[in-house]
């Protein structure tokens, strides 16, 4: 606020030198900052109007009840969060080691060549469209995951409640997966540029002690970068949350309450996306509405605790895109 | 680096560091091994399944979702109408916030903006979609325009941190002696700091419109798909590449589906080929 008075106060002064060029670029450059922030709220706003009549007609309670029933009309929301927060969650518990593994390899293992172009093909991961691994997870990775991984899987893990049943190809297990690929790179990338802003000294000073280098990396480093890394899952976690098209392709979308992980489920986003072009009548789509301002809000407070934990840590240029 | 000093006189607990130092780093190897595999494994698969469809008919005509499968000319229209309306639309924009971040952002008002935008790249692109179904697709009809403003929003953090990130590496003497000269600040600016920015400007929103390129939520709620050829991207549904693979994945029909990964390895080459293009710019800048 002050210093939105502060720069209205030097507006006049340069009107008042006849500098216009300037007072106008400056009103242009004030403009479309503050854009980012009004177009932000205004997605926002735009969800929870749309969203009033399905609010009206359930109220609250539209978070945990678990009715979808187009015919009658009854909408919940508990079976969608549940099968965003536990695909979200899977992916991240898997791409946690693997890109914090691939982040420890280009810092304190491969030299500079190798380092960037590892580096480069991590990303390329990251720049393949959602829709194209939909469409790889459905027909390749489901189909080999049917012949090749369910045998030996069910014996071992099959007891286990929460991994019970009969395996799907199109399952909310699959649809993880491929969560895990996509948000890979995010985890690599800022888990690399907190390494690599562990000071120098630390690393040498555990070496200096006779260290082996995982070691020096699990107790000189690790600790150090801890803040970061849990930033860069929780990004992951809420880039997986709001992942649209790869899981409404693979994940089945069957719109009820699931008890295993081989089964099919549905996501906030999947079933918004699955449903949006025969969703008719106002409640409906009020409740689509309503589901996407849901998601919103859980992915904006997921990022924002993330950014805030990067932020702290970080001391390297955090890339909006998470990219290299 | 210097693992195991103690070779004279190795007890049992150091055989069990250095086993445990090797192990883990297989695993790092491992890891980054699965990764690469498994992009290798996607792209490959692509290419080959894709090529196969590929023909002179494939790209001449319209799409279908039934029977013998289509082409994606009318796909490929509606790309490249979406794409470039939404890069006239997001990237100035986003230059223009990016300018205001880096001249005028150093304040509690800048901060708020800048984490609003890192948090804005985040959001779903769904959201971002519905949002434009509620606004313009509700009062207009589907059209690929609000689908190219879709779009732009989600480019828009993306171009704007980017130019941030550029126009502050300009070095303070060329604008010093811009501004010296008597030029005012928008001048200097215009004549002097953007187009020393310029590479840099231009990789970070070639990397925006690849990301946009890819984006297949936000244009179910706006140009909705179409099996026809349409030319007007005020009025009427349209088809996109990004929309045609989604709906081929879910076809019954086995020529739609196999249509689908024709239009997926063009989405994909589209993809990578402005990714390489941005990291080339890049790299001709750093030589220079």
């Amino acid at each position: 606020m002050l210093s939105a008075l502060a720069s209205r106060f030097n507006l006049l002064k340069q009107f008042r030198q006849g500098n216009f060029g300037d007072a106008v670029f400056k009103i242009l450059a004030y403009f479309f900052g503050l854009f980012l922030l009004f177009i932000t709220l205004f997605i926002m706003y735009q969800l929870l109007f749309q969203g009033i009549p399905a609010i009206r007609e359930f109220g609250i309670g539209f978070l945990w009840s678990t009715e979808f029933d187009p015919v009658q009309q009854q909408f919940g929301a508990l079976q969608f969060i549940q099968g965003t927060l536990v695909t979200a969650f899977i992916s991240m518990f898997l791409a946690a080691p693997i890109g914090i593994g691939i982040a420890a390899f280009l810092v304190e293992i491969a030299p500079e060549r190798v380092n960037r172009v590892v580096g480069f093909l991590v990303e390329m991961l990251a720049a393949i469209p959602s829709v194209v691994y939909g469409l790889w997870g459905i027909f390749v990775l489901a189909p080999f995951l049917r012949t090749y991984v369910e045998p030996w899987l069910i014996p071992v893990v099959g007891w286990i409640p929460g991994f019970e049943g009969p395996f799907r190809g199109y399952s909310v297990f699959t649809a993880s997966l491929v969560l895990t690929i996509m948000i890979l790179p995010t985890v690599a990338a800022i888990s690399r540029n907190v390494f690599q802003a562990v000071p120098r000294d630390q690393r040498e000073a555990m070496l200096a002690l006779g260290s082996t280098r995982w070691e020096m990396f699990s107790q000189a480093v690790l600790p150090y970068a801890k803040g970061g890394v849990i930033g860069a899952l929780a990004l992951a976690l809420g880039r997986a949350a709001g992942e649209t098209m790869a899981v409404t392709i693979i994940i089945g979308n069957a719109r009820r309450v699931f008890t295993s992980v081989f089964d099919q489920g549905a996501t906030i986003a999947s079933v918004i996306a699955g449903n949006f072009t025969d969703a008719s009548g106002g409640v409906y789509i009020s409740s689509l509405f309503l589901l996407g301002f849901v998601l919103f809000i859980l992915t904006l407070s997921i990022n924002v605790a993330a950014r805030l934990l990067i932020r702290a840590t970080s001391t390297g240029p955090t890339n909006p895109t998470g990219g290299f | 680096m210097a693992a195991g000093q103690l070779e004279s006189g190795a007890t049992a607990s150091d055989r069990r560091r250095k086993l445990m130092d090797k192990f883990m780093t297989g695993v790092a190897y491992f890891f980054t091994f699965i990764a690469i595999a498994v992009l290798v494994w996607v792209i490959a698969y692509v290419i080959v399944r894709g090529i196969s469809v590929w023909s002179p008919a494939f790209f001449s005509e319209n799409t279908a979702l039934f029977g013998d499968g289509g082409g994606i000319y009318n796909a490929m229209y509606g790309t490249f109408v979406i794409v470039l309306m939404a890069i006239a639309i997001g990237v100035p924009m986003g230059i223009m916030a990016g300018i205001y971040l880096a001249e005028f952002g150093d304040n509690r008002l800048g901060d708020f903006i800048r984490f609003i935008a890192d948090t804005m790249a985040g959001i779903p692109s769904i959201a971002v979609g519905l949002f434009m179904y509620g606004l313009l697709i509700l009062i207009m009809g589907w059209n690929a325009f609000a689908g190219a403003c879709a779009l732009a929003i989600l480019m828009l953090p993306v171009v704007a941190r980017t130019t941030e990130g550029i126009i502050r590496l300009v070095p303070g003497e060329i604008r010093e002696a811009s501004l010296a000269l008597g030029l005012p600040q928008w001048k200097t600016m215009l004549r002097v700091v953007l187009p020393t920015a310029a590479g840099g400007i231009i990789t970070g929103a070639f990397l925006a419109v690849a990301r946009a390129a890819g984006e297949t939520a936000p244009l179910i709620f706006t140009i909705l798909g179409s099996n026809f050829f349409n030319s007007n991207p005020m009025e009427g549904a349209m088809a996109a590449v990004s929309l045609y693979v989604y709906q081929a994945s879910s076809s019954p029909y086995q020529a739609v589906q196999e249509a689908g990964w024709g239009a997926a390895l063009v989405l994909l080459l589209f993809v990578l080929g402005l990714n390489f293009i941005a990291r080339a710019i890049a790299f001709t800048q750093k030589q220079n």
